[in-house]
């Protein structure tokens, strides 16, 4: 390098001070090194280190929040020096100054040590109405594992601590021994989630249509009088029919009840009654209770299944308890379903877009301003495009649609409000930027010589894009693709105005005609985060959901981005070797 | 400007060991008396950088060829910079004729000016006429699309489509919609044959063509070029991307084409033109000086202009 720097021939300045070329030679080479850029490597290798760092620690966090939130702990019985005995779950374990005390001469009480204190989940909202308690540690007299305390996880109340002293079912009553009551409650629990879960499909499935019906027919009359006037005989001939209809739906809607109420009936003679570590008696529903353990019993084995069956909960079923507690599957069914929706809409339009402006408008300052608007709009908060869509397509389109194809349910409105398809729009809006921009480098990005090859060969415009440009830009697009489905997959402010909602009663996709439902809202799981940490009553309880259900929205997120990056792989594949 | 590629022949002089088949002499060896005055050296490219017309000089040899291809006065201009200046020639068919002049005097210009390969550039200007096989190629109303299937055309670097072997060769069939199978692999095998590659791929017709060597990938190319059964062939410097196998590969093909098609090649290797074309065109800054049959316009060219040129004492 530095001999570079030096010209070979010039002339050699004097031959009588050659110790002096050589400390120039010397100085320059240390400068050189400095010019080198040792210090560069440092500080670009220490910043890219820096976000290495932060990536690891956020997903470290989320990590170790998110995944033992399902791990099964001990319960323990405290008892304070007052005598109180408290019993519960560990929750957090963390240091505190207690508040100094109150010296009546009034000097400066001495800064009060450090000190420990265990925050337990001590559930039993019904009995006590708190969730939590903080105990001090210097107020802890004793404490003990009881052998046979169960944790219950309830329908309702959160949970419940506590020992069987006696179990009722269909008659029979087991008492005694915790381990005689505990080994009849297994078989007796099975039976009453059983006869539940036929209850709650007989009340979902029978009862439900049957409404369905009601209400269709309700909404046929309305739009017979709507259309042929209030008392023509056209409206009257409808209604007359859809009497019958209604009549029918109402002999089923009370088969159904009886039903409800038969296997209602057969629940109610199966309970647990349970005894509080502070002595206070409860009787519990089986029907109600979720799951159940002695959780100072568990085996490994043993924690490694009610770890799973609460995963398994957790990813299949249905929220409760104002979705603290139970999964999230309709969260990840609405989120996965409008990703989808959303690049089904935004890749052919985006590249499309990006296809008319980079191969048909001619480069002039019009298209170099729809470029750089283009550009701008992903830098737009994603809040003014749920502004955007509230305005524009619920309210607008919506309410248009609503008019012409819905007026017999009006005023409750079908399409005039937030739902699936206004957000997978909006989302589709807001990463349009995303798409189009790399779809367009990727289109500048093939060869001119493989263009001409094909013109020379006889192709239209149209089949040169078709057959030689867009396959060899598929990855690109493919690459835009994938960078819309990571930000509309993560998006949450533009979901809550036009259609993420807390708790969705129906998935937008399911078996009654015509299958998709564009118009109902949904259930996403960056809203669902924000619904259970921010807004829900119980936020302590929920803050180990919060950090799970993070987790599963980043996994679903990279699963998603995997599939895409496994396609443009394959697809890469196809052109390797490619050096033009 | 006039000298910046001139010694380009003397380059693959030295990559290409088999010897020429015929050498240029040295202009000593052969004095044509008549012509050898010194004082007409400077004379062509003179009036030519004053902007005078030049009248091609064309060999009698041409005269008793049938042309398929017809270049009147053609002209044109990229905005304005005036790349070709009344250019006429006559293309003989069945044979090879071969364009030669300094780099930037618009021999690609005028090779895509056939297939209309410049109509894609907006700035373009054109002023003449072309003919092939009669037909007008600039006349209003003529279907670019339909011409350009009559003329193939192999550019100056291999420029395979981002689709398997196969599917690059029997890329004109599928444009214009030819669907049958056998059809299609006829026509591949044929082509394949036609350009030397067949033994080479015929087991990997469904790999992507990008996977090839660079001589490969150009008599791929001209596979796929004579796959739609041209009238013309335009080669761009075929050669200029490959080492001396590869190119004498696809001299070889081009002597196997001669006949079956007419060929218009451009080319910077002296010795490549002498051997493998009928007909030599010399150009320079955007006219064409002279033209003649290939033994001719290298032996005994009618001016000194052109064999200084071919000699490489040219500038
Ligand atoms: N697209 C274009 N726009 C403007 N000028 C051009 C364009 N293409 C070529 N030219 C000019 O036209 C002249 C002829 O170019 P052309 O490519 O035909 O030269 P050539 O004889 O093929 O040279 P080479 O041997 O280097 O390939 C050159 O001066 C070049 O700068
Ligand atoms: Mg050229």
């Amino acid at each position: 390098m530095n001999e570079l720097s030096t010209p070979p021939l010039a002339p050699q300045p004097d031959r009588t001070q050659p110790a002096r070329t050589v400390r120039r030679r010397n100085r320059r080479r240390a400068t050189s090194l400095f010019a080198h850029g040792e210090p560069m490597v440092w500080l670009t290798g220490g910043a890219l280190g820096l976000c290495l760092v932060m990536i690891t620690g956020l997903l470290g966090l989320v990590l170790s929040r998110g995944l033992p939130t399902f791990w099964p702990v001990p319960v323990l019985e405290l008892t304070t020096h007052s005598g109180e005995r408290i019993g519960g779950e560990v929750a957090l374990v963390e240091a505190f100054r207690p508040e100094p005390e109150a010296s009546s001469e009034g000097a400066p009480a001495a800064r009060p040590e450090l000190e420990e204190r265990r925050m337990l989940r001590t559930g039993n909202y019904d009995l006590t109405g708190v969730h939590f308690r903080w105990v001090p540690e210097r107020e802890v007299a004793s404490e003990r594992a009881p052998e046979w305390i169960l944790t219950i996880e309830r329908l309702e109340w959160g949970r419940f601590f506590g020992t069987p002293t006696a179990l009722d079912c269909d008659g029979v009553r087991t008492e005694g021994e915790p381990a005689q009551v505990w080994q009849a409650f297994e078989a007796a629990h099975r039976a009453a989630r059983e006869t539940w879960r036929e209850r709650r499909a007989i009340e979902t499935n029978d009862i439900g249509a049957a409404a369905k019906i009601k209400e269709q027919a309700r909404l046929a009359i309305r739009d017979a009088q709507l259309r042929y006037g209030a008392r023509s005989s056209e409206a009257e001939a409808v209604r007359q029919q859809m009497t019958t209809r209604v009549a029918q739906a109402d002999a089923e809607l009370a088969r159904a009840g009886e039903q409800v109420e038969r296997l209602k009936a057969l629940n109610t003679g199966r309970t647990i009654t349970l005894t509080t570590v502070d002595g206070v008696q409860s009787v519990i529903a089986l029907d109600q209770i979720v799951r159940a353990f002695p959780a100072n019993r568990l085996s490994w084995s043993d924690k490694l299944g009610v770890y799973a069956s609460r995963v398994r909960e957790f990813l299949f079923d249905e929220p409760r308890e104002s979705n603290s507690e139970g999964g999230v599957f309709p969260a990840i069914f609405g989120t996965v379903l409008m990703t989808l929706i959303m690049s089904i809409l935004v890749v052919p339009f985006g590249v499309l877009a990006a296809l008319y402006l980079r191969e048909y408008a001619r480069p002039g300052p019009l298209v170099s301003a729809v470029r750089i608007a283009i550009n701008n709009l992903a830098g737009v908060p994603s809040i003014v495009f749920g502004v955007f869509g509230v305005g524009f397509f619920c309210y607008w389109i919506g309410a248009g649609i609503d008019e012409l194809f819905f007026a017999a349910k009006l005023p409750s409105p079908t399409y005039g409000k937030g739902g699936l398809l206004w957000a997978a729009l909006t989302l589709a809006l807001l990463t349009l930027p995303v798409v189009i921009v790399p779809t367009e480098e990727a289109l500048a990005a093939v060869p001119r010589s493989m263009r001409e090859g094909s013109y020379a060969c006889g192709a239209t415009k149209w089949q040169t894009i078709w057959r030689i440009v867009l396959p060899r830009a598929m990855p690109g697009i493919m690459t835009g693709m994938i960078l819309a489905l990571a930000r509309g997959a993560g998006e949450v402010a533009p979901l809550m105005l036009v259609g993420a909602s807390k708790l969705a009663a129906e998935l937008p996709l399911d078996g009654t005609f015509p299958y998709l439902h564009p118009e109902r809202s949904f259930m996403h799981l960056g809203f669902h985060i924000y619904d259970l940490g921010f807004q829900s009553q119980n936020s302590e309880a929920a803050k180990p959901m919060v950090y799970t259900t993070t987790l599963l929205l980043i996994a679903l997120v990279v699963v998603l981005n995997l599939i895409a990056i496994w396609v443009r792989a394959r697809l890469r594949r196809r052109f390797q070797g490619a050096q033009l | 400007m006039i000298a910046d590629r001139s010694p380009t022949g003397h380059e693959h002089d030295l990559l290409v060991p088999a010897p020429a088949r015929r050498l240029p002499q040295p202009p000593m060896q052969h004095p044509q008396p008549e012509r050898a005055q010194p004082q007409r050296q400077p004379k062509i490219f003179d009036a030519i950088a004053r902007n005078e017309p030049h009248v091609t000089e064309t060999h009698e040899g041409l005269a008793g060829e049938e042309a398929v291809l017809e270049i009147e006065r053609f002209n044109l201009h990229y905005g304005a910079m005036h790349a070709l200046h009344e250019v006429s020639m006559r293309v003989p068919r069945g044979k090879v004729t071969a364009l030669i002049g300094p780099s930037g005097c618009g021999k690609s210009t005028l090779l895509r000016s056939v297939n209309r390969m410049n109509d894609l550039i907006d700035s373009v200007r054109i002023g003449g006429e072309m003919r092939l096989n009669g037909d007008p190629i600039y006349a209003p109303g003529v279907d670019v699309i339909e011409l350009r299937k009559r003329i193939g055309m192999v550019f100056q670097k291999p420029n395979p489509f981002p689709m398997s072997i196969f599917e690059n060769v029997v890329y004109s069939l599928r444009i214009d919609g030819e669907r049958d199978r056998s059809v299609l692999e006829r026509t591949c095998e044929d082509s394949l044959r036609g350009a030397g590659l067949w033994e080479e791929v015929k087991d990997r017709l469904q790999d992507s063509a990008l996977r090839l060597s660079g001589g490969q990938q150009q008599r791929l190319c001209i596979a796929r070029a004579i796959a739609a059964e041209p009238e013309v062939l335009l080669l761009d410097e075929p050669c200029s991307a490959l080492d001396p196998i590869a190119t004498g590969r696809i001299e070889d093909l081009i002597e196997e084409l001669k006949g079956a098609y007419s060929i218009l090649m451009v080319t910077h290797n002296m010795q490549q033109a002498s051997r493998t074309s009928d007909y030599t065109a010399f150009m320079y800054l955007g006219r064409l000086i002279e033209y003649g049959p290939t033994d001719d316009i290298f032996l005994q060219p009618h001016l000194r202009e052109t064999e200084d040129y071919v000699t490489g004492r040219f500038g």
